[in-house]
């Protein structure tokens, strides 16, 4: 299914109905990996994929409906992160204001969601390139604002000693807990993404990418459309920023710096920027060579490996993994209606 | 002309459409000057001239995609002048577009349905609309009225050329439209499509009144009931189909003297 789906979903009676064989199948998968995985592969793999694959999904909201492509998604989700540590309890001795766990990760999102719609006003004024640029630009201005602020971000050092929240008798960084975590946040992301998508909002979006001149033409405000983009794809960052700064239990610059940024990036375009699976495919390809890579060609190559993946994968398919399921699929297709010897 | 033409054409009834002293200047180059046309609710102009002439300015400053440098622009009696654009749209004014200007990644009932949506106090929903969805309804009776049905899904970007300005249309006619500026509607089409094209106009409500800019005449003058010719930026002719056609200066100007239809 690409985003450009035609199937008009209106008919349906319950949206549920629609969720296809391949969903169910994804889904038990993922429910049952941690019979399976050990603790290394529960949070190292599976848990960050997610959480990098939200991230990834953030992005693709604001480049694949949308056409506008972003380079300060970690920036939003480290500004979910430092409220954390901020209005959370850190070790570090600064800020540190102890707010309960339920009112700083909401609070956070908010916060996360309202910068990238200020980031995303700022941003809509440009287009295709430039869009780029400026988020760039905007990204490097925070990754050293908060390396050389050590008033609100306490600089280089940043904060210590996050710890993830601990109801239900659960201390929910332990490896399967987390996991769990991590994937219900996915799933939700994932589902509400896909509703929006053929939702008025969604179609909205995507009609402002084709054709922007034409939708002001019939009466839609283009700027406050993308805007609210914006702040829905801050949303899922700040959500993901959250899960990772419980995760790494720090916060510091260089959890925003421009290798992080530019990382986003390579997962989003090598998924596949169709449809909202195409993250989080990338966040396992990208996770498991930056852990494996290592392993395979030494501490000194393990970059140009990732390099040349991603060289390879963007030159057989520009659309990344998803694109090159679809160019297999027809062929599959036909080898399965070939007669057997 | 006709008595009875000129006096429900012209006469004091309620215009959909009055510009008075209209002009645009882009820098030197005058494009739009002293333009002055009064046009009755329901009723089909064709607007004739030469590339260059400045059909197509008329129509943006009608739209307000260009504010007009002098002169005012009444809609139904109301001055529009200052309008933004979509204010210009939700009172019922519509245009299409002489390159298409369609939404490639969407299917064709959904682009009509966002187009219905557009002009509705609904347009920002997270919601995904419903069968019963009266904007949906709407959009499905637009798919018939443009002879799209069994295009219903298609991807816009896969729809060939003449579909494509079909589709255009359906755009404009979305959400009880007063007025359509329609800009060359036939650019391109073979003659087949031509003819739908015809029928789809003039199968449209009369109290749908719309100017037609185009360079095919036969299109042009079985669509219409009163013809503006434009010349550098000026109107300098009007009247019925057959006046303008056996008109020598209009001849010589807009057919290069070799029209004798």
């Amino acid at each position: 299914m690409s985003l450009v789906a035609t199937t008009p979903a209106t008919a349906r009676p319950a949206f549920l109905g629609k969720v296809g064989a391949g969903h169910i199948l994804l889904a038990a998968a993922l429910i049952f990996y941690p019979a399976v995985a050990t603790d290394f592969f529960l949070t190292q793999i599976g848990g960050y994929s997610l959480i990098f694959g939200m991230i990834g999904l953030s992005l693709m909201i604001l480049a694949g409906y949308g056409g506008m492509v972003s380079l300060a998604q970690i920036t939003i989700a480290g500004i979910a992160g430092y409220a954390v540590a901020i209005f959370g309890l850190n070790n570090s001795n600064v800020h540190g204001f102890g707010w309960p766990w339920w009112i700083v990760a909401p609070f956070a999102m908010l916060l996360a969601a309202t910068a990238s719609a200020l980031i995303g006003w700022i941003a809509v004024r440009t287009e295709g390139i430039y869009t780029i640029m400026i988020t760039l630009a905007i990204a490097t201005a925070a990754f050293y604002f908060a390396q050389q602020n050590y008033m609100i971000f306490n600089g280089f050092p940043g904060f210590n000693g996050l710890r993830a929240p601990e109801f239900w008798g659960v201390y929910w960084r332990d490896p399967v807990p987390f996991y769990y975590l991590c994937l219900g946040c996915a799933a939700l992301a994932y589902a509400a993404v896909l509703y929006c998508s053929r939702s008025t909002f969604g179609l909205t979006l995507q009609a402002i990418r084709d054709n922007p001149r034409r939708m002001r033409a019939i009466g839609y405000h283009v700027t406050a459309h993308k805007v609210f983009a914006w702040f829905v794809s801050g949303l899922i960052a700040g959500l993901a920023g959250v899960l990772l700064i419980w995760f790494n239990g720090r916060v510091s610059s260089g959890t925003i710096n421009v290798a992080a940024a530019i990382n986003v990036l390579v997962i989003a375009v090598i998924g596949g920027l169709k449809h909202p699976i195409g993250p989080f495919l990338g966040a396992v390809v990208v996770v498991l060579m930056q852990t494996f890579a290592i392993d395979i060609v030494g501490a000194e190559r393990f970059n140009t490996l990732i390099g040349l993946v991603f060289l390879v994968i963007v030159f057989v398919s520009p659309d990344g993994i998803l694109g090159l399921w679809e160019r297999l699929k027809p062929h599959l297709a036909q080898d399965s209606l070939r007669p057997g010897p | 002309m006709p008595e009875s033409i000129v006096s429900r054409l012209q006469g004091t009834g309620a215009h959909a459409l009055e510009l008075d002293g209209v002009a645009r200047h882009f820098g030197a180059l005058v494009a739009l000057t002293g333009i002055s046309m009064r046009i009755a609710a329901g009723e089909r102009r064709a607007v004739l001239g030469s590339n260059g002439a400045g059909k197509t300015t008329l129509f943006n400053a009608i739209t307000g995609d260009f504010l007009p440098t002098a002169g005012r622009i009444k809609f139904f009696g109301e001055d529009i002048t200052d309008l933004p654009p979509h204010e210009r749209i939700r009172r019922g004014l519509r245009r299409t577009y002489q390159i298409s200007q369609l939404f490639n990644g969407l299917s064709v009932l959904d682009s009509i349905f966002l187009a219905c949506r557009g002009v509705s106090r609904r347009r920002f929903s997270l919601l995904r609309p419903a069968s019963t969805d009266v904007n949906m309804a709407q959009a499905e009776s637009i798919l018939n009225a443009v002879h799209l049905e069994g295009d219903r899904d298609t991807l816009v970007a896969t729809l060939s050329h003449g579909q494509q300005r079909q589709l255009e249309i359906a755009l404009a006619l979305a959400g009880a439209p007063r007025f359509i500026l329609f800009d060359e509607p036939a650019a391109g089409l073979s003659p087949t499509e031509r003819r739908d094209l015809v029928a789809i106009l003039n199968a449209l409500p009369k109290h749908i009144g719309y100017i037609i800019i185009e360079h095919d005449l036969d299109v042009a003058l079985r669509v219409s009931e009163y013809v503006s010719m434009m010349h550098n930026g000026r109107l300098f002719k009007e009247g019925t189909p057959r006046e303008i056609e056996a008109d020598p200066q209009v001849q010589e100007i807009y057919l290069g003297g070799r029209h004798h239809g």
